[in-house]
């Protein structure tokens, strides 16, 4: 794509999809089928290039690419698929005494030509899987991938045009001046997923045209460890969902450890082992990593390591190579509160340990900082479980595990505070895309004379008695009794 | 300014600590507070009519039936099903995932700011309260500076009757909103215009708080005269009831403009007539049950929308009005130009605009030209018009063969779309729109499956592969050693 998008492109773009939108060619479950099974056999037919891609822009390996990127794509629009039709049926609603003779119910209906900004580090996952839901509930949608991952994005366009009902789905590749003229444009949603400071951006020009939003961020999302923990299951678990989702950079990832004094050096130890059995004695060589995304991620970590009164505390790993944009998988203990590598969200491959006199102090440290995407607990403590989910406020909760209720399309997906607005997956995809029409319909039996003027006493009370729901009062003033 | 800077800090430190302390968690504390509120409106009943009537001249039945019966029902509702919604709803784990369990618990988001209106400055500031308190939130609520004696007598029994540390009222104008949205809120509720809608949303964009924005627009009812000639009597008492019973057509959700066949309009218009005076007599001024224009700022605005040579000269009902009473006549057009402002923003006001089609399916297209409103009405019984407005329109709410009854109705989510607004309230729905839905799941340290661990090897990948694809068959084939791979 050789052409510069300007600002008449856009607004062409949004008239072209507002035009098939409004000639109704996304509203039938028909078109929405075809286009999920279109996805479907991109998943099945292009895997390979998929993962190719995958690794040129993240050095992804071919694992995560196929299970964390198209087997979840595939689940997610198998699901659509299987749910469709239940999805897109009415919903019935109860009436009351006082709407009496009228039935109800809630119609999902399409919120028109909609945008989906999408992310690096997941390029396909987090790019295909909105668009499920967007096409789902029969929007008109934009795509636009991030830019950061540009293998991905070039196939992303290549694909979808390929295979999808261009008249209504269209992709937009580019950077910081398309998604800024994408933005200038009135859309019926924005679904973007990224950092909170992008975030404010987009509500804000989403303010401009009453657009409403989904904003996926991040965050530092917490790991407490309890001592009566299986300790080793539990290492396997933070590792796997640490280094072995895209090497830290994920918006779910742990992203640093709270424990007892007195656990932390048994934490370290097991995680040096675990460590070790999973990467071998050169992590900088396994190719059971991702790389750093690019130079700029790369310096930001590197500085995080160099601060002084952090890279002191480095008690395992911190080899770079900026070459290869390789970090080691690397354990601090104890950094600085205020330092860079405990204020912002790490997204890579290193893990600052801090440690408590008891773990009770772990809410307040969790509660004193911004409200993360995830926060987890490994513990068999049955009462600081329920203190951990009812207390900690969070996206999402997960105890004894690591990320995987991504994984689980029944959980609405989505943070809180400065970790975002909004979820998706399963059918709060296809909610998320969606207005939720309350219809009402009346009949003509039955026109009381109270609802209208002019007022009396007799109106007042027999409006009193039905509001109350109170029908011996209703008879009584009827009858005149009352 | 300053002194209400103070006031504003203050008043939210406390409210943060009284959120960290946990009292407004409890169950109890919540229903307390919604007792609270009914006990607040039951005593206060005559001193609520009667600043209703000193601030829009609302007569005590419209009161009652607009207001206060309305928010003692919402808060009694929220009383008698609060045990129900707090309970955590189960998710079912696909079996990939077994032993894990999932559920999804309601989590109040902690302090929430709601912005009311004046046109139902009772219900407008205590029906949203009411959704953030038994969400378990601290609320603070700016009430309308437009509405003066309501809002003060809310500022003074508020504190008397509900708990001052966790819910707090603020009364004030633009500059106090001001001051109010430079803070970082957890919840931002709003009702009022879509512009002012705009700067909430862009004033709540720097803390990433999420939005409720119950605006307003041009709320069509279509008259379908050939299926409901029998019912005609009542769909012109619906809409006049609607348009002028209640707050003299300045409601969100009033009529805003008819539709109706060409053929039929002077039969329409004629029918008005009679009912407009069985309503308000022959001097609606003087009959008490016709609110009055809140503010000589919004008079002169209707003033200017009448004032218009085009408009003026498409009056063929009403049309007097008397600055001094802030009285507007229910007045009704016919066929004002399209282009006037009268046709092309919100009227909020008495006047009802007829607009004539050709032909009825026509109501279709001149909707779908006009931004998204908050409701539409229609008035027919032929199946296909309905399936179509249905289908083809795009509003809040459609209510058919009726006006405003959806805002009674419990179980229906009120709210906007598009222009109209986002997010939505009343019944459980008001407690959803307080709350996080927070995700919870529970795994297992007893199992564990190594092929969820690197280092990883084809026979990791399969099995994933498989798993994930639920094939539990062919994934027991695999560990059994029967198979080797699975197709891409």
């Amino acid at each position: 794509m050789t052409k510069v998008f300007q600002a008449a492109d856009a607004t062409d773009l949004v008239t072209d999809l507002r035009r098939s939108f409004d000639a109704g060619v996304t509203r039938g479950y028909e078109w929405r089928v075809t286009q999920l099974k279109k996805l479907l056999l991109i998943c099945d037919n292009h895997e390979p290039e998929i993962v190719s891609a995958l690794h040129d822009d993240l050095g992804k390996p071919e694992l995560e690419s196929s299970v964390y990127e198209v087997a979840l794509l595939r689940n997610s629009i198998n699901l659509a698929l299987k749910q469709l039709k239940d999805w897109m049926a009415p919903d019935k609603a109860k009436t009351s005494l006082t709407t009496f003779p009228a039935s109800a119910e809630i119609v999902s209906e399409p919120l028109g030509v909609v945008l989906v900004i999408s992310a690096w580090n997941y390029p396909f996952l987090l790019s295909i899987d909105p668009v499920i839901g967007a096409i789902s509930s029969g929007n008109a949608v934009v795509l636009k991938p991030s830019e950061l991952a540009p293998a991905s994005s070039s196939l992303l366009a290549k694909l979808l045009e390929q295979y999808l009902d261009s008249s209504a789905v269209r992709v937009v590749e580019g950077a910081v001046t398309e998604t800024t003229l994408l933005l200038e444009q009135k859309w019926d949603k924005i679904f973007y997923t990224g950092s909170s400071r992008i975030g404010r951006i987009i509500m804000m020009a989403a303010a401009k045209h009453l657009t409403p939003v989904v904003l996926e961020l991040g965050g530092k999302s917490p790991v407490v460890i309890d001592s009566d923990t299986n300790l080793k299951i539990t290492v396997k678990r933070i590792i796997a969902g640490k280094w072995g989702c895209n090497n830290g950079q994920a918006c779910i990832s742990p992203d640093y450890i709270l424990t007892t004094k007195q656990f932390s050096p048994k934490v370290i130890d097991v995680l040096k082992q675990e460590l070790e059995a999973f990467y071998g004695k050169n992590p900088m060589e396994s190719k059971d990593m991702s790389r750093i995304v690019n130079l700029d991620h790369f310096d930001r970590l590197s500085k995080m390591l160099e601060e002084k009164e952090v890279s002191d505390k480095i008690v395992y790993g911190g080899q770079k190579n900026r070459d290869k944009l390789k970090i080691a998988p690397t354990i601090l203990v104890d950094v600085p509160f205020d330092s860079q590598i405990m204020s912002e969200e790490i997204f890579g491959p290193l893990l600052p340990i801090i440690t408590l006199h008891n773990l009770e102090e772990c809410f307040d440290v969790i509660r004193s900082r911004p409200k993360p995407l995830a926060a987890y607990l490994f513990t068999q403590n049955q009462k600081l479980k329920e203190r951990f989910a009812m207390t900690v406020s969070a996206g999402g909760i997960v105890i004894n595990d690591i990320a995987v209720h991504l994984a689980v399309p029944t959980l609405p997906f989505g943070g809180v505070g400065e970790s975002g607005m909004g979820s998706y997956h399963g059918k709060f995809s296809f909610d998320a895309f969606s207005h939720k029409k309350a219809v009402l319909y009346k009949s003509f039996v039955g026109d009381a004379a109270i609802r209208y003027p002019p007022y009396s006493r007799g109106k007042l009370r027999l409006l009193k008695a039905l509001v109350n729901s109170n029908i011996l009062e209703i008879f009584r003033v009827l009858l005149g009794l009352s | 300014m300053e002194a209400m800077e103070e006031t504003v800090d203050q008043s939210l430190r406390e409210m943060r600590e009284t959120f960290a302390s946990g009292r407004t968690r409890s169950i109890k504390w919540r229903k307390a507070q919604l007792g609270a509120i009914i006990e607040m409106v039951k005593d206060n009943e005559e001193k609520m009519c009667d600043v209703l009537f000193q601030d829009l001249g609302k007569h005590s039945t419209e009161a009652f039936r607009d207001e206060l019966g309305f928010v003692m029902r919402s808060a009694s509702t929220a009383l008698n099903f609060l045990d129900k919604w707090v309970v955590p709803k189960k998710s079912n784990l696909p079996l990939l995932f077994y032993p894990a369990t999932g559920k999804v618990i309601s989590e109040p988001y902690g302090t929430v700011l709601v912005l009311s209106s004046w046109n139902f400055p009772i219900s407008l500031s205590l029906d949203p309260m009411i959704g953030a308190i038994a969400a378990g939130n601290t609320v603070l609520l700016k009430a309308s500076e437009l509405s003066p004696n309501a809002s003060a007598l809310l500022t003074k029994l508020i504190p008397s009757y509900l708990d001052t540390k966790a819910i707090k009222v603020i009364e004030g104008g633009p500059d106090v909103a001001t001051i109010l949205l430079q803070h970082q809120w957890d919840k931002i509720f709003f009702t009022g215009s879509p512009k002012i809608g705009k700067i909430i949303m862009a004033a709540a964009a720097e803390h990433l708080t999420p939005v409720t924005l119950e605006l307003g627009g041009k709320c069509p009812t279509i008259i379908d005269h050939h299926s409901v000639s029998k019912d005609m009597k009542s769909v012109v008492k619906r809409i006049s009831g609607g348009k002028w019973g209640s707050c003299s057509g300045q409601a969100c959700i009033s009529v805003d403009y008819v539709l109706v066949e060409q053929s039929f309009a002077s039969t329409l218009i004629d029918m008005f007539k009679p009912v407009i005076r069985s309503f308000f007599g022959v001097n609606p001024k003087e009959s008490g049950c016709l609110s009055k224009i809140v503010t000589k700022k919004h008079f002169q605005r209707l003033s200017r929308l009448l004032n218009d040579p085009r408009v003026k000269a498409s009056i063929v009902y009403g049309g007097s009005m008397d600055e001094d009473k802030l009285y507007v006549e229910p007045t009704i057009l016919l066929d004002p130009p399209l282009d006037s402002e009268i046709m092309n923003e919100e009227i909020f006001g008495p006047i009802l605009p007829i607009i004539t089609l050709r032909d009825i399916q026509e109501s279709i297209g001149f909707i779908k030209s006009k931004p998204k409103p908050l409701a539409i009405y229609a008035f027919t019984k032929d199946e296909n018009l309905k399936t179509r407005i249905l289908s083809e329109t795009s509003s809040g709410s459609v209510t058919f063969n009726d006006l405003m009854i959806q805002y009674m109705c419990d179980a229906l989510p009120f709210g906007g779309v598009g222009q109209s607004g986002m997010g939505r309230y009343h019944g459980k729905y008001s407690f959803e729109c307080f709350s996080h839905e927070k995700a919870i799941m529970e795994g297992s340290l007893a199992m564990d499956l190594e092929a969820r661990y690197p280092p990883w090897n084809n026979f990791k990948l399969n099995f994933i592969r498989l798993a994930f694809r639920e094939a539990y068959f062919k994934l027991l084939l695999l560990m059994l050693g029967l198979t080797k791979g699975v197709r891409k």
